[in-house]
């Protein structure tokens, strides 16, 4: 009798082997339907972003008080000590600060004097939490609880303290996706901020553990870069609004071709512990004006 | 499909489950970076319980549900997981609820296939050939902590698919 025949009185069922063609027919469809277009993308992320966001967030944060809660136990007494240092410390910054202003204030003139523009010093950025990460071990996006609704957009810059964390690039009315910038497909141009060489930071799985990242393609014919120097997001890039702060270099080598340099990054950002993020509400293309 | 109303729902409520806890809570509770995969663990045992349909249909919604947040390209994910069910479903003749090493080695193998597929559709496609490092780093830790955290959760599975057959067989005595 054949599989698929009806007979009489009797349910009509779908025999397993036809049902796993048609879904893989669809799923093929699919994956080249998205990877070369992305119409899409939008409707399925926003049904599952209405379905799913808000029980992560709900869930999310049950977890997070539970662990900040355990945290706070297991910390206390150091906390008490470290105050102590702290306390000092804010005394020795006050002067420094003072000291700085005054810096500031004749910077400020002098680049008047030059005719720039302090345009990477105030930014509009907007705070998100982070609600969910990747549900495997390969790549490292993750959720926010703000979207579209927050006016949020695709490409926009996501920093976390005073570095760069990656930017987004999917979003839905209540929350988005950001790709940070160790995720093992991301590349970033960068540029030394000392000697403004440019450069390519990449995100690599391999060296994920040791808590660095990966960089290539430095030109610096002069030997000026050394270990501890500052990247910064390049001028050049499409996506990245300039300066903002990559990481610090940990070590330097000359590449086989004696043209370029490659080595390892520090990252600014600690991405182990990462919560709360600052999403830049502006992109790189509308500051120029 | 999935047979009856009850079973429908119970089934979209645990993947939903499994899922929110996958990406949520687990992603506290690492283990030097690595997370178990819940929903290798929900496709095979199904696979196995209940047969290729049930475990094909299971692994293309958890797939999907992947893709839809984290994947740039949708369906991929839905593939490899609906493979790994529909294959766990050709088990299902050699199952019996009592046995406990079938399932461990099953869920075992699938999530080194589900890590195996991955890293070349994602990984060697890009020119990524190091698999010895991403076997020790990625795939052999996960597969650890998965079976891990199997030890809970299949017997939490195998009883809600016991319960459910039971109410399935007194509606279906009463019908007659």
């Amino acid at each position: 009798m054949s599989p698929i025949v009806k007979k009489k009185g009797e349910k009509f069922t779908l025999p397993g082997k036809y049902l796993l063609f048609i879904l893989t027919l669809l799923c093929t469809g699919l994956i080249v339907l998205t990877f070369s277009t992305d119409f899409l993308s939008a409707p399925a992320s926003a049904v599952g972003g209405f379905l799913i966001t808000p029980l992560q967030n709900g869930v999310s944060k049950a977890g997070a008080w539970l662990n900040t809660r355990s945290e706070e136990l297991v910390q206390i007494r150091s906390l008490i000590s470290e105050n102590e240092e702290l306390k000092a410390q804010i005394d020795e910054l006050t002067m420094e600060n003072i000291r700085l202003q005054q810096d500031r204030y004749e910077l400020t003139n002098l680049r008047e004097l030059y005719d720039l523009d302090a345009q990477y010093d105030e930014y509009e950025k907007v705070g998100a939490r982070i609600i969910a990460k990747d549900s495997g071990n390969w790549f490292h996006s993750f959720v926010i609880n703000k979207g579209s609704n927050d006016g949020l957009m695709i490409d926009m810059n996501v920093m976390a303290g005073s570095g760069l964390v990656g930017r987004i690039v999917d979003v839905g009315p209540t929350w988005s996706k950001v790709m940070s910038i160790i995720d093992d497909n991301s590349n970033t141009s960068g540029m030394i901020l000392s000697t403004s060489d440019n450069l390519i930071v990449c995100g690599d799985l391999e060296l994920y553990a040791e808590g660095v990242i990966r960089f290539e393609k430095l030109i610096d014919s002069a030997d000026r870069v050394v270990e501890g120097d500052k990247i910064v997001t390049s001028n050049v890039s499409d996506k990245y609004l300039p300066g903002i702060l990559i990481g610090y270099i940990s070590k330097v080598n000359v590449d086989s071709n004696n043209l370029t340099k490659s080595g390892l990054i520090t990252p600014a950002v600690d991405f182990e512990h990462l919560e709360e993020v600052l999403v830049i509400t502006e992109l790189k293309q509308t500051t120029e004006d | 499909m999935f047979g009856g109303m009850k079973r429908f729902f119970v089934s979209v409520l645990l993947i939903i489950l499994c899922f929110l806890l996958q990406t949520t809570v687990f992603q506290w509770l690492d283990f030097g970076g690595i997370v178990p995969n819940l929903m290798i663990v929900l496709t095979a045992s199904f696979g196995f319980m209940r047969g290729e349909k049930t475990g094909l249909l299971f692994g293309f919604f958890c797939g999907l549900l992947i893709d839809i947040f984290f994947a740039n390209v949708l369906g991929l994910n839905a593939m490899i997981y609906m493979y790994i069910g529909y294959a766990n479903g050709k088990f299902n003749r050699i199952f019996y609820p009592e046995e406990i090493k079938l399932p461990l080695v099953l869920i075992l193998i699938s999530d080194f296939c589900y890590g195996l597929l991955y890293y070349i559709t994602l990984f060697l496609m890009r020119g990524r050939f190091q698999f010895g490092f991403y076997f020790m780093n990625i795939i052999l830790p996960e597969m650890v902590y998965t079976i891990l955290v199997t030890l809970l959760l299949y017997p939490l599975v195998l009883w809600l698919n016991k319960k459910l057959e039971e109410s399935e067989q007194r509606s279906a005595r009463k019908f007659v």
